[in-house]
């Protein structure tokens, strides 16, 4: 009997640190400055304002190395490239000039994880997917994509004109990308697909006669085969809506945590700049034109 | 002549109380261990799934729906990974031998062999595999040398190998050098030339002292496996990144994981087993 009071008593302690351990170490929930929740009107998007991360700053997410065209030199910073531009010209719309701008590296693992970012919006070719959608808030498109295929010049494949000529080819794509989507759901090909961590790694191996294609979106495709791997050549584009489950156009969005009370107003910003064309010259100035290469049939 | 049967044993009123006593103790620590585990993972229960961000981790990390998807790509992977262990594990075992016998050869003449043995372990053994795979996979085929081939899986599968097989040499080095100098001696002074000795009295009893840490260096091969995603194979991992990157959803890996858990558990179930059987052999006693 000694001993079973004994442990009931133990038991108690035990329960009681649970109880204090508790109390003690609740995670606080995360009513951060933008406990604000639903869409703010047009008026609350105060100019230079808006619940961010720092206060008067508008910190934005990319992933390290930012490939070029969407950047220049891997630096975000220097408003180069297309996304750099894009990024600079919505911080300029949301009241953020010039040194209100911070970049942090954000790893695209890491942008679509649950809970709390470190940026206010991420700007990474990310394209809006109604799964995707689940899990991350997108803004409005600023950049419609399409996809294209790559093999070397020398290659079997490299005269193909419609999705059919494709099908005995081992491709590869980049994990995670629209681009992986299309091999699988467009090109269906026999040989499994070769799905590499980064779109250089599947450029090496295209070099290496590894895979005999990729797959990558237009602009990342041109630069590739004028920069990193010369003897290879862009066969043609997919058309418009290959990579979407409802065959609209794909777009390119930025990425704001689930709920954000930054999204309506980064997506009025993005709006306003496709209103006004700044978001088509810019893409005149930093990307090549799509008109180039032949739709596959 | 018959010997007499002795008196049936009859357990003296000491021996009985003795036992009565150690029953009920072995009775009150099947319950204080009850009590405090049942306590442990109802306190664990009550953090976890109390805290704030438990909804969305849930849905994120642990959704049924996902887990459903993800099972026929990841066990497909899961093929890749076995092919893998299953021929990779015995060469790295057998040029791991090979090394640690190079390491541990007697005489003048081997100092070449040793040399190159030990450079051999050291290098590979602090190379970070990951670089490995990467310099094998991509960089042997861009040497565009003849009859090479420049299958990704079998040029990562050489790289596991030739990562592998240095740790697992130090593991048979550190075996064979437990063995008592005694041991050697009185072979020797049988007649038996080195060769011998070493393959009929110090191998038998290294290779036995060091399984226990053979099947975790295989176990921890297994997870490795995966790496030759790098190249483009798919393997578990692989296909349920694949799904992660599209779904924005963790759960396909969290499916991927539980794999390798229930594919090693047998293995170190098996390496337990082993140690207790030789303690009990070399140790007396209880757990003091």
């Amino acid at each position: 009997m000694n001993a079973l009071l004994k442990t009931t008593r133990l038991l108690s302690a035990v329960a009681g640190a649970a109880v204090l351990a508790l109390a003690g170490c609740a995670p606080q929930s995360s009513s951060g400055t933008a406990a604000a929740s639903g869409s703010p009107a047009a008026a609350a998007c105060t100019k230079g304002a808006l619940a961010t991360q720092t206060a008067g700053t508008l910190t934005i997410g990319t992933d390290d190395p930012a490939y070029d065209p969407w950047f220049n030199d891997n630096k975000p910073s220097n408003g180069k490239g297309f996304e750099s531009a894009v990024a600079y010209a919505v911080a300029k719309q949301l009241g953020y000039e010039g040194g209100k701008v911070a970049w942090t590296v954000a790893p695209f693992n890491s942008v679509v994880a649950p809970g709390r970012k470190k940026f206010d919006f991420d700007i990474n070719q990310v394209s809006i997917t109604a799964e995707r959608r689940q899990a991350v808030d997108f803004s409005s498109g600023y950049y419609d994509v399409r996809q294209a295929v790559i093999t070397l010049k020398d290659s079997t494949y490299a005269g193909a004109t419609s999705v059919a000529d494709l099908k005995g080819a081992k491709i590869g794509a980049q994990v995670g990308t629209t681009g992986l989507t299309v091999v699988q759901k467009v090109i269906a090909p026999s040989a499994q697909p070769s799905v590499f961590d980064s779109t250089d790694l599947a450029s090496t191996a295209l070099k290496n006669h590894q895979i005999d294609a990729i797959v990558v979106d237009l602009p990342t495709a041109f630069y590739i085969t004028s920069v990193q791997v010369p003897t290879a050549k862009v066969v043609g584009q997919f058309p418009s809506g290959a990579a979407t489950a409802d065959g609209k156009p794909e777009q390119f969005g930025l990425v704001l945590s689930k709920g954000s009370a930054l999204t309506s107003c980064v997506s009025q910003a993005v709006d306003a700049l496709r209103a006004n064309g700044t978001l088509d010259q810019i893409a005149k100035q930093w990307l090549p034109a799509a008109d180039t290469a032949p739709v596959l049939k | 002549m018959r010997v007499q049967d002795p008196p049936a044993y009859v357990p003296s009123e000491r021996r009985l109380a003795r036992e009565a006593y150690r029953r009920s103790r072995a009775r009150r620590s099947l319950l204080i261990a009850t009590a405090s585990t049942l306590a442990v993972a109802a306190v664990l229960y009550v953090v976890i799934t109390g805290s704030p961000g438990w909804p969305v981790t849930q849905k994120t990390f642990f959704s049924g729906h996902y887990a459903r998807e993800a099972l026929s790509p990841v066990l497909h992977g899961f093929v890749l990974n076995l092919e893998l262990l299953a021929i990779c594990g015995p060469l790295v075992l057998v040029l791991g031998l090979l090394i640690a016998a190079a390491r541990t050869l007697r005489g003048p003449v081997f100092l070449p062999v040793r040399i190159l043995a030990t450079a051999y372990v050291d290098f590979f053994r602090g190379f970070p595999l990951i670089i490995l795979i990467l310099l094998t996979v991509f960089g042997v085929p861009a040497l565009q040398l003849q009859g090479v081939t420049n299958d990704p899986i079998i040029l990562g599968g050489a790289a596991l190998v030739i990562s592998y097989s240095a740790y697992v040499a130090e593991v048979f080095r550190a075996g064979i050098e437990s063995v008592h100098p005694s041991q050697r001696a009185a072979a020797r002074s049988l007649g038996l030339s080195y060769a011998k000795t070493m393959r009929f009295v110090v191998l038998p009893q290294a290779v036995r002292r060091v399984v226990p840490a053979l099947v975790n260096d295989m176990a921890s091969l297994q997870k490795d496996t995966g790496l030759v995603y790098l190249g483009g194979a798919i393997d578990a991992v692989a296909a349920a990144h694949i799904m992660v990157a599209s779904s924005f959803n963790y759960t396909p890996l969290v499916v991927a994981g539980l794999g390798f858990v229930i594919l090693t558990v047998p293995m170190t179930r098996y390496a337990d087993w082993l140690t207790r059987r030789m303690d009990a052999r070399s140790a007396q006693g209880g757990a003091v």
